[in-house]
């Protein structure tokens, strides 16, 4: 039976703690009454108030929400398929540079990916806006998409297509019938992981965005670059708690998920 | 496995890989094309800002004006001005720094979380991947914050005696330091807590059995064995550290600019596309190795995986 040694406890609680202590003061600072972000002035809720206020920044949140949401669902799409390519299709022609156009954007700086994306919007004389954004974000977001899916259908047994399959089913409803309810987890973190990455990006939508297309994090990003903001921190708070409670939502409905599969098989 | 290569496609599998296969090619592959293109041009007062632009109109005298104006003058540019030269450097140097120290700090964790019970070792990948979740301005700016001359930094060492003078955090190496490794620091425990935890467990014990200390034994034998996973999230965070923009943006100071720095401020405040791009490409060059190793790594680990 293996046992944390001290050692480990120590690195696993600092660790913990390293990740979180920061976010948490940013949370309970969004409730301070002070001006002032580093000096306590007793509870209040006044920041969140002035944000109701704020229509700059609510129209930013929904310009966001929209590409993300856009963008993801595309990305989603986009990035099954290329999964079921690099794991279904074996050795097909052009497989090498597929494979290498899939995961050079998972660590490519997102300055490049940014400055020739817009300079192709430039080249073709496309109108920059929340379209140019949205094409931006699928291309970066499909490829993390392909891989969180790959890796599910890595583990998938194949028997159950062949089988299916042996059966006089055809090819697209063996899909839909038989690989798509098991690789669903694994799409739909896909599609979380690419709502979150477009909802959280700021390089590339600056580089990408024309008038009239201000995104949250650009909006945010501008305000910050001037100093520390009560405000900021409230906005900041709301985002935390959404994402908090969508993430455990997501990885307790994919835990479900799994322990029904393990009792079925 | 069937052998599937000498299957023939059907018209549905085509489709499957050129959908995602066209996406790429346009919006991955022709922009870099059309970077390298820029790079090659110089700076106008015009729509769009650099010449030459090609005129197809004018038939294959256009096409051959077009290439007689082509210069490498960018390059050389960015070759005799020593700031460029600096950043480069400085950003190799943050990322080597910062890689160094997310090893060392994400080594431990990654191995706790390996030994940790089965039970509650899903629910410590969640928790460290919430972090990662919650947007990545919000935590640089949670560090601006922490870190600024009366931030809580500062009152904490105050008040533990520890300093007389407070001491600047803020626009400095140091800052950028923290808020990268901060930031960086899932993308280097995952992929080494995927590593250890495929290790067999009876190795150690055979060294243990055997009269191996722990520490010789983990560097004898867990070391070579997570190798791959060390090397993955090692260039899962370097790479993009080398071109990062916002963190130095944000805690550093604007004296010494990384090279994502100084590409953005030759794009948006300079608003000279042909060094920006340039700039782009070298960068691009410097890195291709690395990718080049990273993607090794990734299909390596599917293979291994399946």
């Amino acid at each position: 039976m293996r046992r944390l040694s001290p050692f480990n406890l120590v690195s696993l609680a600092l660790g913990l703690a390293f990740l979180y202590v920061p976010i948490l003061i940013l949370v309970v600072y969004s409730f301070n009454a002070s001006r002032l972000v580093t000096v306590w002035g007793g509870f209040s809720t006044r920041w969140y108030v002035a944000l109701m206020q704020d229509r700059a920044l609510q129209e930013a949140a929904l310009t966001s929400l929209g590409i993300a949401l856009a963008s993801a669902t595309l990305a989603t799409v986009l990035g099954t398929l290329a999964a079921l390519a690099l794991t279904r299709l074996g050795r097909f022609r052009g497989r090498l540079p597929f494979a290498a156009m899939i995961y050079a954007p998972l660590v490519m700086p997102e300055v490049i990916t940014g400055l020739s994306l817009l300079l192709l919007f430039v080249a073709v004389g496309f109108e920059r806006g929340a379209a140019t954004v949205t094409i931006a974000h699928t291309t970066l977001t499909m490829c993390f998409v392909a891989v969180v899916v790959q890796s599910r259908l890595a583990g998938f047994d194949r028997s159950l297509e062949e089988a299916a399959q042996d059966l006089g089913c055809p090819p697209l409803r063996t899909f839909l019938t038989v690989t798509l309810p098991v690789i669903a987890p694994g799409i739909a973190a896909g599609f979380l992981l690419a709502f979150s990455l477009s909802l959280d990006d700021l390089v590339i939508a600056s580089f990408t965005t024309g008038p009239g297309a201000t995104t949250l994090p650009i909006r945010i990003y501008s305000e910050v670059r001037l100093g520390v903001k009560p405000e900021i921190n409230a906005v900041c708070t709301i985002f935390i708690a959404v994402t908090a409670v969508v993430v455990i939502l997501a990885s307790l409905a994919t835990r479900r998920a799994e322990r029904r599969e393990a009792v079925s098989s | 496995m069937p052998d599937v290569t000498d299957r023939r496609t059907s018209p549905g599998e085509r489709l499957i890989v050129a959908l995602p296969y066209l996406w790429l090619v346009a919006f991955f592959l022709v922009p870099f094309l059309i970077v390298g293109r820029i790079s090659l041009s110089q700076t106008a007062i015009a729509q769009p800002p650099y010449t030459p632009v090609l005129d197809l109109s004018a038939g294959l005298s256009g096409i051959a004006d077009f290439v007689r104006a082509l210069s490498t003058e960018t390059y050389g540019l960015i070759a005799s001005d020593d700031l460029y030269l600096f950043s480069y450097l400085k950003s190799l140097q943050v990322a080597l720094v910062s890689t160094a120290i997310l090893l060392v700090i994400g080594l431990p964790i990654a191995h706790a979380m390996a030994r940790a019970p089965a039970r509650l070792q899903p629910l410590l990948v969640v928790a460290v991947m919430l972090p990662f979740w919650t947007s990545f301005l919000i935590r640089i700016y949670a560090w601006m914050t922490i870190l600024q001359h009366d931030g809580l930094l500062n009152q904490a060492l105050l008040a533990l005696g520890l300093v007389d003078t407070p001491p600047v955090w803020l626009a400095t190496d140091t800052a950028v330091i923290i808020g990268i490794v901060y930031s960086y620091l899932p993308f280097m425990v995952l992929p080494l807590y995927a590593s250890l935890q495929k290790l067999d467990e009876t190795l150690m014990e055979a060294a243990a059995d055997l009269g191996c200390p722990r520490w010789k034994s983990f560097w004898l034998v867990t070391v070579p064995l997570i190798l791959p996973g060390v090397g993955a999230g090692c260039l899962l965070c370097m790479i993009p550290i080398v071109g990062e923009f916002v963190i130095p943006d944000l805690l550093g100071s604007s004296e010494t600019m990384m090279i994502g720095q100084t590409l953005w401020t030759e794009f948006f405040s300079n608003k000279d596309w042909p060094v920006a791009s340039a700039i782009a490409v070298v960068l691009l060059v410097l890195l291709v190795g690395p990718i080049a190793g990273y993607e090794a790594l990734q299909s390596r680990q599917i293979r291994e995986g399946r």
